[in-house]
């Protein structure tokens, strides 16, 4: 079997891909990537906790328009997946807004994008139409 | 009750495409006719803040020293996203307040004609090897992969987070704000763009990130703007026509974005308005109800609508309803972006935020010509610099 590398690090590939958060043990705050203390209650101690794969998406935007090398159109939003706000792309569907819709449920999903010359395979992230 | 701070001189130079001058020369023009506004030399300046958000290293306060006046006095180059100008001015509030000197220049200036996206990219091409970097051990570039970091998509989704939440936006409206504001912009010739557009014109143009197109974001161009101020006792030892003139500032207040979910997955433009704007009420002892123009940060046609809420102009969730009652435009409950905003006028980021005072100066003192809005005696000014940082000046006309 090829060898998987995951597009950033809070992304956990395997059987059951998901996303996987700081948490803060005081509050619950939860937040993609390291910090020193919690933005929101100032302490100090996280866990790693899994995020929901299903969600619904809270907001989009279609890019047109971006930089060189960036491929358009794309879907940007925000999905809420069960009180976690993640950001991520809207993929497997048409990128029109007679399609995409805020409130539309939505799950995670990953593909590759691309191998390296050692063979490993880098996959990244989005969230799709469960529907 | 500490005494107030008054604007005695401030002036904006033409926005739009400035070939022949570089950021000193803009500066220097926004400088020497702000200081002549306010008959005064920069022998009676104490503290100078001074911003420039693409050379935030490039020590533009004392660039422009020697090109005004050189007097020694301590310069602040300031720098916070969108909110330079705001920043820089209320650096200047902070001195004066402080006591350390009785009057001070704020100026904001920057060029930007013909920049195109100005965040965004790093898409990183497939290398030969995936190597995790930066503080998500991301192995490709994450722009577009994950999300937008463009400034369009980024406010477009804020605009749209604003619809889900209270319902009632679509592409139209959002683009009928930008009618507004193009609309109003023909009465400004300091504005960059003076061209009346019509919804179809704005619908149909190239679209950047939905629902905004072109015409509905914030145009990259050259300008500056500056300010003079000054404490309210020497005001006072100035003659009646300075005293006239003076513009009370009746609250200045910065903010920067507290923790809320979701604030660091998409940036939250809201809570630190509604916060700014809040204080800012309280500073001035006057509500959104005695305000007779607001100039805010429209640095996309998504980002209006949510302002309109966030300085508590209209009802929570209810900016939909005040956008369609015509309350927003020049002749309607409270006029907003009379200058044609940044849309039309355009976003020269650090002088953004001084410039919108002036236009609210300009009102107030009752020299707005063509534009003016008649009897106006108090106004707001507010900008979002991203990540964030948000500034709110009420100003009031001088009873002296």
């Amino acid at each position: 079997m090829s060898k998987q590398i995951p597009l950033v690090d809070y992304l956990v590939l395997g059987d059951e891909p998901h996303l996987v958060a700081q948490e803060c043990t005081s509050c619950g705050a939860r937040f993609f990537g390291r910090r020193n203390a919690c933005a929101s209650c100032f302490a100090t101690d996280f866990k790693d906790s899994p995020v929901a794969t299903d969600g619904t998406l809270t907001t989009f935007t279609i890019v047109s328009f971006a930089a060189p090398g960036v491929p358009v159109p794309f879907v940007a939003g925000i999905v809420d997946c069960d009180g976690t706000s993640v950001r991520g792309n809207v993929v497997n569907c048409d990128p029109t807004p007679e399609v995409v819709k805020t409130g539309m449920k939505v799950r995670l999903t990953t593909f590759p994008l691309g191998t390296d010359d050692n063979g490993v395979e880098a996959i990244g992230y989005g969230f799709e139409p469960a529907n | 009750m500490t005494d107030p701070v008054w604007i005695l001189g401030i002036k904006m130079t033409k926005f739009g495409k400035h070939p022949d001058k570089d950021t000193i020369d803009l500066a220097a023009e926004a400088t020497m006719d702000a200081l002549a506004d306010g008959g005064v030399t920069m022998k009676d300046i104490g503290v100078i803040a001074a911003g420039n958000l693409m050379n935030a290293g490039g020590g533009t306060g004392q660039l422009l020293q020697k090109q005004v006046g050189q007097t020694g006095v301590p310069v602040y180059n300031v720098a916070n996203a969108c909110a330079t100008g705001a920043t820089a001015l209320r650096t200047v509030m902070m001195a004066i307040k402080a006591g350390e000197c009785d009057m001070g220049l704020a100026v904001g200036v920057e060029k930007l004609a013909g920049a195109g996206l100005l965040a965004g990219g790093s898409a990183k091409s497939a290398g030969n090897e995936w190597k995790p970097s930066g503080r998500q051990g991301a192995v490709l570039g994450l722009d577009g992969r994950v999300g937008t970091d463009t400034m369009p998509g980024l406010f477009a989704q804020i605009g749209q987070e604003y619809g889900h939440k209270y319902g009632g936006t679509s592409f139209e409206l959002f683009a009928r704000i930008s009618e507004k504001n193009h609309a109003h912009s023909t009465l400004n010739p300091l504005a960059a763009y003076t061209k009346r557009m019509t919804l179809d014109e704005i619908m149909n143009d190239i679209m950047i990130a939905y629902p905004n197109t072109r015409p509905m974001c914030s145009a990259n161009c050259d300008g500056a703007a500056a300010a003079v101020l000054v404490s309210d006792a020497k005001l006072k030892t100035l003659s009646k026509e300075q005293q006239r003139r003076a513009v009370k500032v009746s609250a200045s207040v910065l903010t920067s974005d507290p923790y809320q979910e979701a604030c660091q997955v998409l940036a939250d433009v809201n809570t630190l308005t509604r916060q700014a704007a809040k204080q800012a009420y309280e500073q001035a002892g006057i509500g959104p109800d005695d305000l007779d123009l607001v100039e805010l940060h429209d640095c996309f046609a998504t980002a209006e609508l949510v302002h309109y809420d966030n300085l508590m102009l209209c009802e929570e969730g209810g900016a939909v309803d005040f956008f369609n009652s015509g309350a927003t435009w020049r002749d309607g409950k409270l006029p907003v972006n009379v200058s044609g905003g940044l849309e039309s006028k355009g976003h020269p980021i650090a002088a953004t935020g001084i410039a919108n005072v002036w236009e609210i100066c300009h009102h107030l003192r009752g020299e707005a010509g063509e534009r003016q809005i008649e009897g106006a005696k108090a106004g707001l000014a507010h900008v979002i610099g991203l990540g964030s940082a948000c500034g709110v000046h009420i100003l009031e006309k001088s009873g002296l």
